[in-house]
């Protein structure tokens, strides 16, 4: 059997169900995947906590160049089936800032921390949005494209 | 006269034995109670991911075996399985249950350093971890003999394993699989109905089975809490489901819920590779047709599995090239660690390490 692909939420499913949470934050939707505004994401994954996605499995920052995306991968325990939903943080590459969804979520205290230490992603609302690996001062964000 | 007292802030490692690695916290005690804890991360940071980011998918293989070093296996496991998905590669059965049986001892190698050293952690010195190091050592043998090294593994591939194993395993492994329950059973003897291992450990650092989900939990933590969720039961890859196994569980979410549910664990993949065993049926191990540069499509993938932290995963974006654009490692063992000052505080300087030893954490994998 190859890898686990049945348990993941199919993007138009999981596109339905977000837009009946928080109306018009859909913006596209993949195979698997969704993206929704970033000024309505706090809505989303509270709705989404409440309608069964208990655990917040992984945070993710991804440099596109262009843009910064921010990546959530969810998980249902009673439902075992998992959610994508992605987030661009707006065009260009100065100061690139998504919600904090630490008030949802306590898993995304360190996760957050390391995607703003590594990729320069800040989360706005996150108590403690310091550096997590590398120390103060150090200058640049490593996962960055053009850090190397 | 009342005796004036003033909270102390001690600075615990990075260069401490008892903190499994280059792991600092900054701990503030009144008297002998914990008061506050932060945790400081990066001692061991080599910037994996970006690395992986200049190599090819096969190469990033030697650099999963660097993460959790005390887990290669099932390291290599989960990226492969990820890059498996997103190629579209599909394995021989001889190659994916080789596997497994490498997994599943590298978990049980996993959880005896986890064992081990938790209990010299409480000041259990000397026995009990020169007796789980020795039947680590027969695993690290079984695995020398597997694929010439110990612990920086490297054995899997993308489609399979890099080789068969040799004539001269399979009685080697027969030998561990008839030695090791009677071990288990020593341990027992020795540790689990011990009256100072329960004095010390019941009803230390409880953490209730919400706040862990909350938390992003997962793992042996997770299940002795009494949570059923097993990924290789719950969201089978390779073929768990073929075997049949059962997820040891706990109720009191303690120190000493998470160390016996290791202890069962093991046993359970003692199981699981006896059944592997019979059946698995010769055949390649690899398809030939896996080119040496894999290109997958444009895309993305992740793929979390049951490793013997909690569930690691490895969330790939491919542009097509012969080396990720993105790989972001979900390590447990840097998510396992959010709960660790709630988990502190009100406990004694003693318990600090005893409840640090039982999260079981690999520096390798936290920092990255």
């Amino acid at each position: 059997m190859p890898a686990n692909t049945a348990f993941d939420t199919s993007g138009e499913d999981l596109a339905t169900q977000i837009e009946v949470i928080a109306s018009s934050s859909v913006i596209a939707n993949g195979d698997t995947d969704v993206w929704v505004s970033s000024d309505r994401l706090l809505d989303v994954m509270a709705g989404l906590k409440d309608a069964g996605y208990e655990m917040l499995i992984g945070v993710t920052g991804v440099d596109y160049v262009g843009y910064f995306e921010v990546v959530y991968h969810l998980l249902s325990l009673s439902q075992n089936r998992r959610a994508i939903v992605k987030v661009k943080c707006g065009e260009g590459r100065i100061d690139p800032a998504v919600p904090s969804i630490l008030r949802v979520w306590r898993g995304a205290e360190l996760q957050e921390r390391e995607v703003y230490d590594l990729m320069g992603i800040r989360f706005e609302g996150h108590d403690d949005m310091k550096r997590i690996f590398l120390w103060e001062g150090f200058e640049g964000h490593p996962h960055r494209k053009d850090f190397l | 006269m009342p005796l004036k007292t003033e909270p102390i802030t001690i600075n615990v490692g990075p260069q401490h034995p008892s903190t499994h690695g280059v792991f600092r916290m900054r701990v503030t005690f009144d008297g002998e109670e914990v008061i506050d804890v932060e945790p400081i991360f990066g001692y061991l940071h080599r910037g994996s991911e970006k690395l992986a980011e200049s190599r090819t998918y096969t190469q990033i293989v030697t650099l999963t075996d660097r993460m959790d070093y005390v887990a290669s296996m099932t390291n290599n496991m989960s990226f492969i399985l990820s890059v498996e998905k997103l190629a579209g590669i599909v394995p021989p059965p001889r190659g994916v249950w080789l596997r497994m049986i490498a997994a599943e001892l590298q978990r049980i190698a996993s959880h005896l350093v986890a064992t081990g050293f938790f209990l010299q952690d409480l000041g259990a010195l000397g026995t009990p971890l020169i007796l789980m190091m020795r039947e680590r050592e027969t695993i690290l043998e079984l695995f020398e003999r597997l694929c010439g090294a110990r612990i920086t593994n490297s054995y899997m591939r993308p489609g399979g394993v890099f080789m068969d194993a040799p004539d001269d395993f399979w009685p080697a492994l027969n030998r561990f699989l008839s030695d090791m329950p009677h071990r288990i059973d020593e341990y027992e003897d020795l540790i689990s109905g011990n009256e100072i291992v329960a004095a010390r450990c019941d009803g230390v650092a409880v953490v209730d089975s919400q706040t862990l989900i909350d938390a992003s939990v997962t793992g042996p933590m997770l299940r002795a809490s009494g949570i059923d969720w097993d990924l290789r039961h719950r969201q089978p890859y390779e073929y768990y489901n073929r075997v049949k196994f059962n997820r040891p569980l706990a109720t009191t979410s303690d120190n000493y819920a998470r160390y016996i549910v290791r202890i069962h664990e093991m046993r359970e993949s003692l199981g699981i590779i006896k059944q592997c065993l019979e059946q698995i049926e010769p055949g390649p191990v690899r398809p030939e047709t896996v080119p040496a540069l894999i290109r997958p499509p444009a895309g993305d993938s992740y793929v979390g599995t049951e490793c013997p932290k909690g569930e690691l995963g490895f969330y790939l974006v491919s542009d097509g090239g012969v080396a990720p654009y993105r790989c972001k490692v979900r390590a447990p063992s840097l998510i396992n660690l959010t709960l660790l000052r709630e988990m502190l505080i009100g406990d004694k300087l003693a318990d600090l390490f005893v409840t640090f030893g039982s999260i079981d954490i690999n520096m390798g994998e936290v920092d990255r």
